[in-house]
C-alpha cells in the first residue's frame, strides 16, 4: 500500500497479562446475526490489526469493546471488569479505553485545546489548569501544539485525526481502539497519522486497529486478525499472515487488497 | 504608457484596481446597473420610493401635530399652519402613560420602570459574553425574575397590585418575556424527551407536542380563561394572567421543541459516540456537546418562534386583557379623539417592529459569533 512507516518492526514486549477477554460473543442487529461466536484474548502491549472485507463486522467488534454497541451473548471482560448493563462497569471501562474514529468526530464548537481537556475535566475531575497542561503535552506529542486555539474546522484531515488521538490520550487510556483512522484521509496525510500511531505502539500502548494499511500491519502489529461474515476466520503474526495465509477467503482478500 | 513588457515575469508590481471597480461608482455599477434587468429593477424601485416616501414623511413628521387637546384641535392647528392634517400624535402623547403602564396605579409606576431596568440589566450578561464579572452577573439574572415578579405584584412591604391592572406595553413585555424565558428550557426538555430511549417518556412528550401544535393559540387562551374553572376544584381562584402565561409558554415550548429536535437530528451520530467513548454521562454529553451544537443550528428557528410568540401576545385582547392594541381600541371610544385609529396602529406597529427587529438582529449576531468554520 501507499505510505508505509519507514522503521522496521520494533521489537516490542508483550506481557502475559490478559487485558481484554472476549468469549463466545454473539451480536445481532435486529434479526441480522452480525458477530458470530467471537473469541479473542488480548494481552497488555499487543498491537492487533483487524482486517476483512466491508461489512464483515470489524467496526462492530471493536465498538463492542467500549460498549458503543451492545452484545447479546457471551462475555467481554476489559481490565477485569465485565461489560454488562451495569452503567458503573461501562463507565469504568470507557475511562480505560480510548477510541479514534474514521471521521475523527472532534467537537466542532470547541477549540482543539477544549476538545482535549473536556473529558479529563468532566469525567476525571482533573482541575482545568492541569487538564490543559496535559492536553498541551499530548498535542506536542502529535506535533500540533501551535493549533491548540483553533477550531477543528480550521484544520486539515490529518491534523484533525492527530487531535483526535491526542484527545483520547488525555484520558490516559490503557487500550486504544482505532476504526479505520486513515481511510478518510488524503494519501499525503496518512503518513503523519500512522507515524503517531507507530510512536504510540513503541511506548507500549495496547492497540486494536481496524485498518487496511498493510504496511502498518507488517511493521507494527504483532498479530493480524482476518474477519469475514461476522467471524474471525484467521489470526496469525503478520509475516505468516501475509506470506502464508491459510484460508481461501484470506487469500482472496489479500490478493484483492494488494492488487492496487 | 508603453504596452511592451516593462517588468520581468513575476515581478510586476501590485496595482490599485481601476476607479470603475471601487468606491461608490464601482458599487453602483456592480449592484445597481450590472444588467438590463438590474437597471429596470433599480429604476422601478427608485420610482416606487419616490411615490411612497415623501407622503409618508409628510404624514409622520412635517404635517403632524404633536400637541393638541382633541382631534378638532389638531385639525385647526394644521390649518393655521397652512398644511393638511398629518398624524395627530398629540393623541398618543395624551394616552402615552396608559399605553405603557395600563391601569397600574399612577403612584406605583416607578415599580414598572425599575422592573424594566432590572430586566435589561439581567439580559445583558445572558445575551453577551464579554461582560465584566459575568459569572456574578448571571446569578443576578437568575434572581431577577423573582425580584421583578415581587415588584410588579407587590406584597411583602409593597402595595399589592392585582394583575387585572396590568396592561399596555408592560403587559406585552410580561407575557412575551415570560413566554420566551419559560418556553426555551421546557422546549429543550421536550425535545430531549422526544428522543429518549424510554418509551413512556417519549410518548408523553410526543402527545404533548402534537396536542399543543394541533390547537390554535386562541383556543388555548379561551380554555385558560373559561374552561379551567371546570377542571379546577370549586373555590380555587387562579389568576387569569397566570393562566395566560402558562398557556403562552406551553404553546411556544411545543414549537421550540420541534425546532430543537430538527437541530438534534442534524448532528452526526459520531458526536454522541465520541462523547460516550470518552466516558461522559448522558447529561454531560447533552450539556457540553450536543445541545450547544443543536441550539446553534436552531437559532434562526428559535428566534422565529419567539418573534411569533411576542406578536401573538396581542391575542389576549380576546379574553379581555388590554395589551397595547386593546388599549388603543379602548381609547378610540373617546369622542374627542374619534377616527385616529391609524396613529394608534402605526404607533403599536413601531413598538412591535423595534422589539422584533432587535431579536432578529441579535440572532444574526449570535450566528456570526458562534461560527467556527465548519
Ligand atoms: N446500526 C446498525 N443496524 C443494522 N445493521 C448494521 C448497523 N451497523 C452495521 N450494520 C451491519 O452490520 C454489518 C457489519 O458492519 P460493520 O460496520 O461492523 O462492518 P465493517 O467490517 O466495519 O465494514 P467497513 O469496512 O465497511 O467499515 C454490515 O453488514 C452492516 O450493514
Ligand atoms: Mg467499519
Amino acid at each position: 500500500m501507499s505510505s508505509q512507516p519507514e522503521e522496521a518492526a520494533p521489537d516490542l514486549q508483550v506481557s502475559d497479562e490478559l487485558i481484554i477477554k472476549i468469549k463466545d460473543m454473539h451480536k445481532w442487529y435486529g434479526s441480522f446475526h452480525v458477530l458470530r461466536d467471537v473469541n479473542l484474548d488480548v494481552y497488555r502491549g499487543e498491537r492487533i490489526v483487524i482486517c476483512g472485507p466491508s461489512g464483515s463486522g470489524k467496526s462492530t467488534l471493536i465498538r463492542c469493546i467500549n460498549r458503543l454497541e451492545e452484545h447479546q451473548q457471551g462475555d467481554i471482560i476489559v481490565e477485569n471488569v465485565e461489560l454488562t448493563n451495569d452503567l458503573k462497569n461501562i463507565d469504568a471501562i470507557r475511562r480505560e479505553v480510548g477510541m479514534c474514529f474514521q471521521h475523527f468526530n472532534l467537537f466542532p464548537h470547541l477549540t482543539v485545546l477544549e476538545n482535549c481537556s473536556l473529558a479529563p475535566i468532566w469525567v476525571k475531575q482533573v482541575p482545568r489548569k492541569e487538564a490543559e497542561a496535559t492536553a498541551m503535552k499530548y498535542l506536542e506529542r502529535v506535533k500540533i501544539p501551535e493549533q491548540a486555539d483553533k477550531f477543528p474546522g480550521q484544520l486539515s484531515g490529518g491534523q484533525q485525526q492527530r487531535v483526535a488521538i491526542a484527545r483520547s490520550l488525555c484520558m490516559n487510556p490503557k487500550i486504544m481502539l482505532f476504526d479505520e483512522p486513515t481511510s478518510a484521509l488524503d494519501p499525503e496525510m496518512i503518513k503523519e497519522v500512522l507515524d503517531v500511531m507507530v510512536e504510540l505502539a513503541k511506548e507500549g500502548m495496547t492497540m486494536l486497529c481496524v485498518t487496511h494499511e498493510m504496511g502498518f500491519a507488517k511493521t507494527v502489529a504483532n498479530r493480524v486478525i482476518f474477519m469475514d461474515g461476522g467471524q474471525i476466520i484467521e489470526e496469525n503474526d503478520p509475516h505468516e499472515f501475509f506470506d502464508n495465509p491459510q484460508h481461501e477467503r484470506t487469500k482472496l482478500f489479500l490478493s484483492q487488497i494488494l492488487a492496487h | 504608457m508603453s504596452t511592451e513588457r516593462s517588468h520581468a515575469v513575476g515581478e510586476h508590481p501590485e496595482l490599485p484596481p481601476p476607479s470603475t471597480e471601487v468606491g461608490i461608482i464601482g458599487w453602483v455599477r456592480h449592484n445597481l446597473l450590472s444588467s438590463t434587468t438590474n437597471i429596470v429593477i433599480t429604476v422601478l424601485t427608485i420610482y416606487f420610493l419616490y411615490i411612497i416616501v415623501p407622503p409618508m414623511l409628510n404624514w409622520i413628521f412635517f404635517d403632524a401635530v404633536f400637541s393638541a387637546d382633541s382631534r378638532d384641535d389638531c385639525r385647526a392647528i394644521a390649518k393655521a399652519a397652512g398644511h393638511e392634517m398629518g398624524a395627530c400624535w398629540a393623541f398618543i402623547g395624551k394616552r402615552f402613560e396608559i399605553f405603557v403602564y395600563g391601569f397600574y396605579p399612577a403612584e406605583e409606576r416607578w415599580r414598572i420602570n425599575l422592573s424594566f431596568i432590572l430586566m435589561l440589566a439581567a439580559l445583558v450578561p445572558v445575551l453577551f459574553d464579554h461582560v465584566p464579572y459575568r459569572k456574578q452577573a448571571l446569578w443576578f439574572s437568575l434572581a431577577a425574575p423573582f425580584i421583578i415578579g415581587w415588584l410588579l405584584l407587590g406584597g411583602m412591604g409593597l402595595t399589592p397590585v392585582p394583575t387585572d391592572k396590568f396592561g399596555g406595553f408592560m403587559l406585552t413585555l410580561v407575557i412575551g418575556v415570560t413566554g420566551i424565558v419559560g418556553s426555551l428550557p421546557i422546549g429543550i426538555a421536550l425535545a430531549l424527551g422526544r428522543q429518549s430511549h424510554m418509551p413512556a417518556l417519549r410518548m408523553v412528550c410526543v402527545a404533548f407536542i402534537e396536542f399543543i401544535r394541533g390547537v390554535p393559540l386562541i383556543t388555548l387562551l379561551f380554555v385558560a380563561s373559561t374552561m379551567l374553572n371546570y377542571f379546577l376544584p370549586p373555590g380555587t381562584t387562579f389568576d387569569l394572567l397566570l393562566r395566560v402565561l402558562i398557556m403562552v409558554t406551553l404553546f411556544s415550548a411545543a414549537y421550540i421543541a420541534e425546532v430543537i429536535r430538527g437541530g438534534l437530528q442534524a448532528l452526526p451520530k459520531g458526536q454522541i459516540e465520541a462523547a460516550d467513548s470518552m466516558g461522559l454521562k448522558y447529561w454531560q454529553s447533552m450539556r457540553l456537546i450536543i445541545l450547544p451544537q443543536a441550539l446553534k443550528i436552531s437559532i434562526p428557528g428559535i428566534v422565529n418562534t419567539f418573534i411569533g410568540l411576542y406578536k401573538d401576545t396581542t391575542l389576549v385582547i380576546i379574553i379581555g386583557l388590554f395589551d397595547p392594541l386593546g388599549m388603543g381600541r379602548a381609547s378610540l371610544a373617546d369622542t374627542k379623539w374619534q377616527g385616529l385609529s391609524t396613529e394608534i396602529y402605526v404607533f403599536v406597529a413601531i413598538f412591535f417592529f423595534v422589539s422584533c427587529f432587535s431579536m432578529a438582529r441579535y440572532s444574526l449576531y449570535l450566528e456570526k459569533k458562534l461560527y467556527t468554520g465548519h
